[in-house]
């Protein structure tokens, strides 16, 4: 048998039909294979439609960016009426908080930012120090600040503080005393002493169980009940005691989640070289529990973020509270007036949930070591 | 033993001192905390006594009797200026559980389908409901709510330029108007055919499944169903000559008349609680699928089964195992987040009870009390719910 050609090279292989590469490859690939999926992109175009375009026309195309009062907001087809954010901004930010005592609230922020941001970022050293500034030494300096009445400050009252400051105090307090109460309540739901298990059992779920407004409404109207004629506290400081009651159920339970993924082996070993039961604790089991909840205490953080709007319901002006209180101002009456504050409030809200949130899933990828 | 006695310590009973003994610890840090929440609890009760009296507010659950003397916009029990506070308490209760009862069903379908959309191998639909996720639950709650009823629904049109996208539905800022079925004489027997037609379905189902797994035949359960769930009640109307009409609703004047009629401020709650918890359930839902690993997917198409079919019989009954703990939690804090209605004035329990009959008893104790409880109720009975489903879902190992 002869066989009359034999090829010695392989040929050339022939490019990829341009149905299949480029630009044209992928749409077909990812939008339209089959007619099940060129409908759902048809589908999912339109709705990209009807919601991205009449949103940019009514926050950047039409909006009003500049101008006095309401006239510059009237018209047929007006969007955002942006200068009500900006004539209202400093009280959005402060609330009434007095505009000579401002720079206190600035400073507070600075001191907020400069301790807080080293503190989220895994590489930067002296963690211990600056845990201890901002969860024990910056609430007392915070609050000498806020507050005043000493040191040549002059006392400002609660009831004057209001929009982000008010969000992110309530906030802030709420994580920060909620973080001990809520590891203390952590280890007695584990402990093995029958009263002091059953009452952390009882008061998590107790508070669990609840809605927030409720709590809230309880610190408003039943607290004062239950202190001693004459001894009255601020509306604040009421509505932040319920607020750190009912984070720390939560927060015990996150701590709860880390205390359980520690090995048992931990625990044995701190017996065998002999501590305690505080000292395996401080020593051993809680550094690294804590380290592994970062993301869910981040998350709670959120929550509680989200959640602290609630407060304008007993009449604390938070950010949202404040913005839905100048939807009566007369100089600013017009029809786009409260869509565009609540735009600006959850512009806001948004950024710092979502940041955050960002951050929780970086911590997250960053404390998993199973895939590597 | 040796070590110690050269310390000079007490090795007569082998035990350490007092101090440090465990059990003693024990014991003194429980009595310490006993004796601590006997002592706030004494000295509060005794403040809100002697607050109570100075104040001339009565005690006791008495005031459940008097006449409320305030009108609900919604009721679904008979209601007036003339019933009591506790006709109030359970107008608000069932109101709140009208809410939370549609809210879930809503949520879990919106739920599921942006789960699965974000899992789609469709770029745009993936994109799409990953922004919806991200936007949606990055937003307080209780801004979605005010956004829904002030901007939205009170910015509808009159009644006389409402929506009717559909014949006899009217969109308004009255409200959501439907057309109401009224049923005549005779219609126990369309009520009848119902309960008839589920019963069979059940019925059907447990024999098919029986029969497939003892003899590995198959029936069109699905279709089957179908069929007895739509044609029994129909034939029913057939046979007694159709006694359901439909009352329209009918603008007349300035307002519609007859029909279903819900409240703006129902349909702005409905509206921010179902989106707002859809994309809670929409991550869990994709974590479920996901938490199946793809070994399944694949042993399946070994074994030659359809998409359909993978899904159906290997992907969603092992997803489900992972999704429903955290999906009764979201269920939970639905009802929770429904007492948000007090902001946007939906009649609901808190926004009743423990705003208005507060304000006019003054009873705080008891009427927050009483608030908490339902709520606590709620929650306890569902997570015992819960602790008996997932018993029963549990994987069983061999």
């Amino acid at each position: 048998m002869s066989v009359a050609y034999v090829r010695e090279t392989p040929a050339e292989a022939l490019p990829p039909p341009s149905t299949a590469v480029g630009a044209i490859g992928w749409l077909r690939a990812n939008l339209f294979n089959g007619w099940f999926n060129t409908i759902l992109t048809l589908v999912g175009f339109y709705l990209v439609y009807i919601i991205v375009v009449p949103f940019l026309e009514f926050a950047i195309f039409d909006a009003v960016w500049t101008g006095e009062n309401r006239e510059a907001c009237i018209g047929p087809e007006v969007g955002a009426c942006w200068p009500f954010v900006w004539a209202k901004f400093g009280q959005f930010m402060y609330g009434t908080y007095p505009d000579p005592q401002r720079w206190r609230v600035d400073l507070v922020a600075v001191m907020f930012i400069a301790s807080m941001v080293p503190l989220a970022i895994p590489g930067v050293p002296y963690k211990r120090w600056n845990a201890i500034f901002f969860f024990a030494i910056f609430p007392v300096l915070a609050f000498i600040l806020l507050v005043g009445g000493f040191l040549g400050l002059e006392l400002v009252e609660t009831a004057r503080w209001g929009g982000l400051l008010v969000t992110i105090v309530v906030s802030y307090v709420g994580i920060v005393a909620s973080l001990p109460l809520g590891v203390l309540l952590a280890l007695g739901r584990r402990s093995k002493l029958p009263i002091i298990k059953t009452f952390s059992v009882v008061f998590i779920e107790f508070w669990r169980g609840v809605p927030l407004i409720t709590v809230l409404f309880m610190s408003s109207v039943m607290l004062p009940l239950f202190l001693p004629d004459g001894v009255s506290f601020d509306k604040l400081l009421r509505a932040l005691i319920g607020i750190a009651l009912f984070s720390s159920a939560y927060m015990a339970e996150v701590i709860r989640g880390g205390l359980q993924a520690i090995p048992k082996g931990q625990y044995e070993a701190g017996q065998a070289v002999g501590l305690g039961y505080w000292q395996s604790m401080r020593l051993i089991i809680l550094p690294q529990a804590l380290k592994l909840v970062i993301p869910g205490i981040v998350n709670s953080f959120i929550s509680l973020l989200k959640d602290t709007s609630l407060v304008l319901i007993i009449g604390i002006f938070d950010l949202l509270g404040i913005i839905q209180r100048n939807f009566t101002d007369a100089n600013w009456a017009t029809p786009v007036t409260s869509h565009t504050g609540y735009l600006f409030a959850g512009l806001i809200f948004w950024m710092l949930c979502f940041g955050m949130s960002r951050y929780s899933i970086f911590m997250e990828r960053r404390l998993d070591t199973s895939r590597r | 033993m040796a070590v110690q006695n050269e310390l000079g310590t007490d090795t007569s009973s082998g035990r350490v001192s007092p101090f440090y003994d465990p059990r003693i610890r024990g014991i003194v840090f429980q009595a310490a905390l006993v004796i601590f929440v006997v002592v706030l609890v004494y000295i509060g009760a005794s403040n809100a006594i002697e607050n109570l009296q100075s104040q001339n507010i009565a005690s006791g659950f008495g005031f459940l009797g008097n006449t409320a003397g305030f009108a609900i916009s919604q009721t679904l029990i008979p209601y007036s200026v003339t019933s009591t506070y506790g006709d109030a308490f359970v107008v608000g209760l069932l109101n709140t559980l009208l809410v939370a009862a549609i809210g879930i069903v809503l949520a879990t379908i919106l739920g599921f389908i942006i789960g699965i959309a974000r899992l789609s191998s469709n770029w745009l639909v993936a994109k799409v409901a990953t922004a919806y996720v991200e936007i949606v639950r990055n937003l307080p709650l209780l801004l979605q709510l005010l956004f829904w009823y002030f901007a939205v629904v009170k910015s509808l049109p009159s009644p006389r330029e409402s929506y009717g996208p559909l014949a006899g539905i009217y969109l308004n800022i009255r409200g959501l108007f439907m057309p109401k079925p009224v049923f005549g004489p005779g219609s126990w027997l369309f009520d009848a055919a119902i309960v008839v037609a589920i019963v069979a379905i059940v019925v059907i189902w447990r024999w098919a499944s029986q029969r497939q797994a003892a003899t590995g035949q198959q029936f069109p359960t699905l279709w089957t169903s179908l069929a007895l769930f739509f044609g029994l009640p129909l034939f029913a109307l057939v046979v007694t000559g159709f006694p359901v009409t439909f009352e329209m609703p009918e603008l007349k004047g300035f307002n519609f008349t007859g029909g279903m009629r819900m409240e703006p401020e129902f349909v702005a709650l409905l509206l921010g609680l179902v989106i707002y918890t859809a994309s809670f359930i929409a991550e869990i839902v994709r974590a479920g699928i996901q938490a199946v690993s793809h070994g399944q997917t694949e042993a399946a198409g070994a074994l030659g089964f359809r998409r359909g079919l993978t899904l159906r019989l290997v992907v969603i009954p092992q997803a489900m195992r992972v999704i429903i703990p955290p999906l009764t939690n979201q269920y939970l804090n639905l009802t929770k987040n429904s007492s948000l209605a007090v902001a946007i004035g939906y009649p609901d329990l808190v926004s009743v009870f423990a705003g208005t009959v507060l304000n006019q008893t003054g009873q705080a104790v008891e009427v927050i009390f009483i608030t908490m409880l339902v709520y606590l109720t709620i929650s306890l009975l569902t997570s015992a719910f819960m602790n008996w489903f997932n018993l029963r879902m549990a994987l069983v190992e061999r």
